[in-house]
């Protein structure tokens, strides 16, 4: 064994400690069933399973997807035009920008999210606004709609986006886009053809950051959705703490890990192009 | 093909280059020579059009292009680090021009056709830019350039990222592309063999400054400036009461006998270097040392320490501005 592999030992501890383990009892757990007063027991069981094909759980989890990749996708048209502004501005607007897209980290996300049921309720800051210049004649109902789950997920996960095209944007070679000009490209035309696909590995870290982050968040649709809006980690959550049915929960965890993970490799699978193919053929 | 109407070029109040005129002809293989930061790239840049001069202006082929951007200009520019483009083939860098041109399809293919075949390129082509060498490299940037077969092709220091094997090979190619061609080439580079081996004409740079410009013949022959003298090929500078003058190493004579001589001086060091032997002979006269260059046909035995005579006839002077 070389030196660097002995240097990876804890990191391989680490992760199997931490991370393989926890998982593997998930995957038991799914596979068990529970008594009356909520202990997972013995027989091996499929019960789990089974119970997530009721319409109700289906239902749940086809939401789920749509609101996470609607979250996604409304992440990167908001993020793309900031991070490119960011990446060819000057220095000093360059860290002054990344400083105010990371601020919101340094505030609890409850205090932040909590901040937007402030704006949003009937006697919210808007409504107020709205009906004081008499656009509005009534408050509008705005907490406790999809809408303010879209918006209070866009609002946490926007960094997500930001900061890997940032990245992808600010190390492509500028003088890639010199050549284009020389070779008779317009602005958009260079753009299209050369920065777009430069930056195609930042869109997609930040496609796959914020779908999984939204995936997995029931503190945004507890807060913002009320009770009718359910996420599919909401049920996980009550299954593991209310109704004590851990076996369900496990068998749900399974089931979305699994199919996240296809929806992630078939994203990948889409967007590679034959040039990243030539790439993982020579490296 | 482009005259430089008093170009110049300050960057932060910094003046770069200095006013500049220069025309160059048609067909033309001009080349600027010069130390780097002296200005070159900046030259180019300017024609190109990715720099607007502070003053002056870029005229291409008889229409005023200063104002145009590099897009709207009938030239290329094949850049210093090559600048392909990393997610495109060989044949899709090559094509790129063209498309944007909204050239029609059967003639895209035939002048990439063309233009991989001039630079030998035709078994490379869906290869990506990281599949490929150097001096491979190199030559994409070339027919991705002359593909678009502008008026005037700018290349600058095309040849400075490759080993001195490699550079030898391309710097025929280079020449016999321009000769094949027949278009206008504005040549940077800051090697001066280089430029005396390719350039139709050599305009001498030094900081920000034409020096000198001139055939590779008179730029050997008839130096105008101290730095000219120096920074092309080796020289001997003299001074005398009318001011300086330089005698190139062949053009200086050993004779064993030091009376009579135009200088003398003790040999310190003896080059036997194949086809010529080089004499560095430090004078008595001035405190510096002068390098004699004797071809082949000389035989006599020169050794270390040795006090000889140095003689050159008044012709071979060249008599060099401050
Ligand atoms: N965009 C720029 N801003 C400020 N100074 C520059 C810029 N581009 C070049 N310079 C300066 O101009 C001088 C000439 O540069 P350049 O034309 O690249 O020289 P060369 O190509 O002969 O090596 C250098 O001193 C360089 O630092
Ligand atoms: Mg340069």
């Amino acid at each position: 064994m070389n030196k660097s592999k002995f240097l990876m030992v804890p990191v391989l501890l680490w992760a199997a400690l931490f991370l393989l383990i926890p998982m593997l009892i998930v995957v038991v757990v799914s596979f068990l069933s529970r008594d009356t007063l909520g202990n997972v027991v013995f027989p091996f069981s499929l019960t789990g399973y089974k119970t997530f094909f009721d319409s109700l759980y289906l239902g749940i989890y086809w939401d789920t997807l749509v609101l996470s990749v609607v979250t996604t996708v409304v992440c990167l048209l908001v993020s793309y035009p900031l991070a490119y502004y960011i990446a060819n501005a000057t220095p000093r607007i360059q860290t002054w920008g990344l400083i105010l897209i990371t601020i919101p980290f340094w505030i609890n996300f409850l205090i932040r999210t909590y901040a937007w049921v402030l704006l949003l309720r009937t006697q919210g800051i808007v409504n107020s606004v709205l009906l004081h210049f008499g656009w509005i004649h009534e408050p509008m109902q705005m907490l406790y709609t999809k809408g303010a789950v879209l918006l209070g997920m866009v609002y946490n996960f926007i960094p997500f986006m930001v900061l890997p095209i940032y990245v992808a944007l600010e190390q492509m070679d500028k003088r890639l886009l010199d050549a284009a000009s020389d070779l008779g490209a317009t602005r958009w035309k260079a753009f299209r053809h050369i920065t777009l696909p430069q930056s195609k590995s930042g869109i997609m870290t930040g496609c796959v950051l914020v779908f999984v982050s939204t995936s997995g968040m029931f503190v945004v649709t507890d807060i913002l959705g009320g009770a009718k809006s359910m996420m599919i980690s909401n049920i996980i959550q009550s299954q593991y703490l209310g109704a004590r049915n851990w076996p369900f929960g496990s068998a749900l965890s399974i089931i979305f890990v699994v199919t996240s993970l296809i929806l992630i490799l078939l994203f990948n699978r889409a967007m590679q192009s034959k040039a990243d193919r030539a790439k993982e053929g020579t490296a | 093909m482009i005259d430089l109407v008093q170009v110049e070029k300050h960057f932060d109040g910094q003046i770069v280059v200095h006013p500049l005129s220069l025309n160059i002809e048609e067909g033309e293989f001009l080349t600027l020579l010069g130390p780097s930061g002296c200005g070159k790239t900046t030259i180019l840049r300017m024609i190109a059009g990715f720099e607007q001069p502070t003053h002056g202006d870029v005229v291409l082929a008889g229409q005023n292009v200063t104002k145009l951007p590099p897009n709207q200009r009938d030239l290329n520019l094949v850049f210093q680090h090559y600048a392909l483009f990393p997610h495109m083939t060989v044949e899709e860098n090559i094509a790129f021009g063209l498309k944007m041109k909204k050239i029609p399809k059967d003639e895209q293919k035939k002048r990439i056709e063309e233009a991989v075949a001039m630079t030998q390129l035709t078994a490379l082509t869906s290869r990506y830019p990281h599949q490929l060498s150097g001096g491979q490299q190199q030559r994409v940037a070339i027919a991705r350039a002359i593909a678009n077969k502008p008026k005037v092709l700018l290349l600058d220091e095309p040849l400075g990222a490759l080993d001195l094997q490699l550079r030898k090979n391309l710097q025929s190619e280079l020449k016999h592309l321009q000769r094949s061609l027949g278009i206008t080439f504005v040549y940077v580079t800051h090697d001066q063999e280089e430029a005396m081996m390719l350039s139709d004409r050599i305009v001498i740079m030094n900081g920000g400054r034409v020096e000198q410009v001139g055939t590779p013949r008179e730029i050997y022959a008839t130096p105008k400036t101290l730095f000219a003298a120096t920074f092309v090929g080796e020289n001997n500078i003299f001074s005398s009461s009318e001011g300086l003058f330089a005698v190139r190493p062949e053009k200086l004579r050993p004779v064993r006998e030091t009376e009579g001589a135009r200088v003398t001086g003790v040999i310190q060091d003896v080059l036997y270097l194949g086809n010529v032997h080089k004499l560095t002979v430090h004078l008595d006269q001035e405190p510096m040392s002068v390098t004699i260059a004797l071809d082949f046909t000389d035989e006599r035995p020169w050794q270390i320490g040795e006090r000889i005579g140095v003689n050159w006839s008044p012709k071979d002077e060249v008599v060099i501005g401050a």
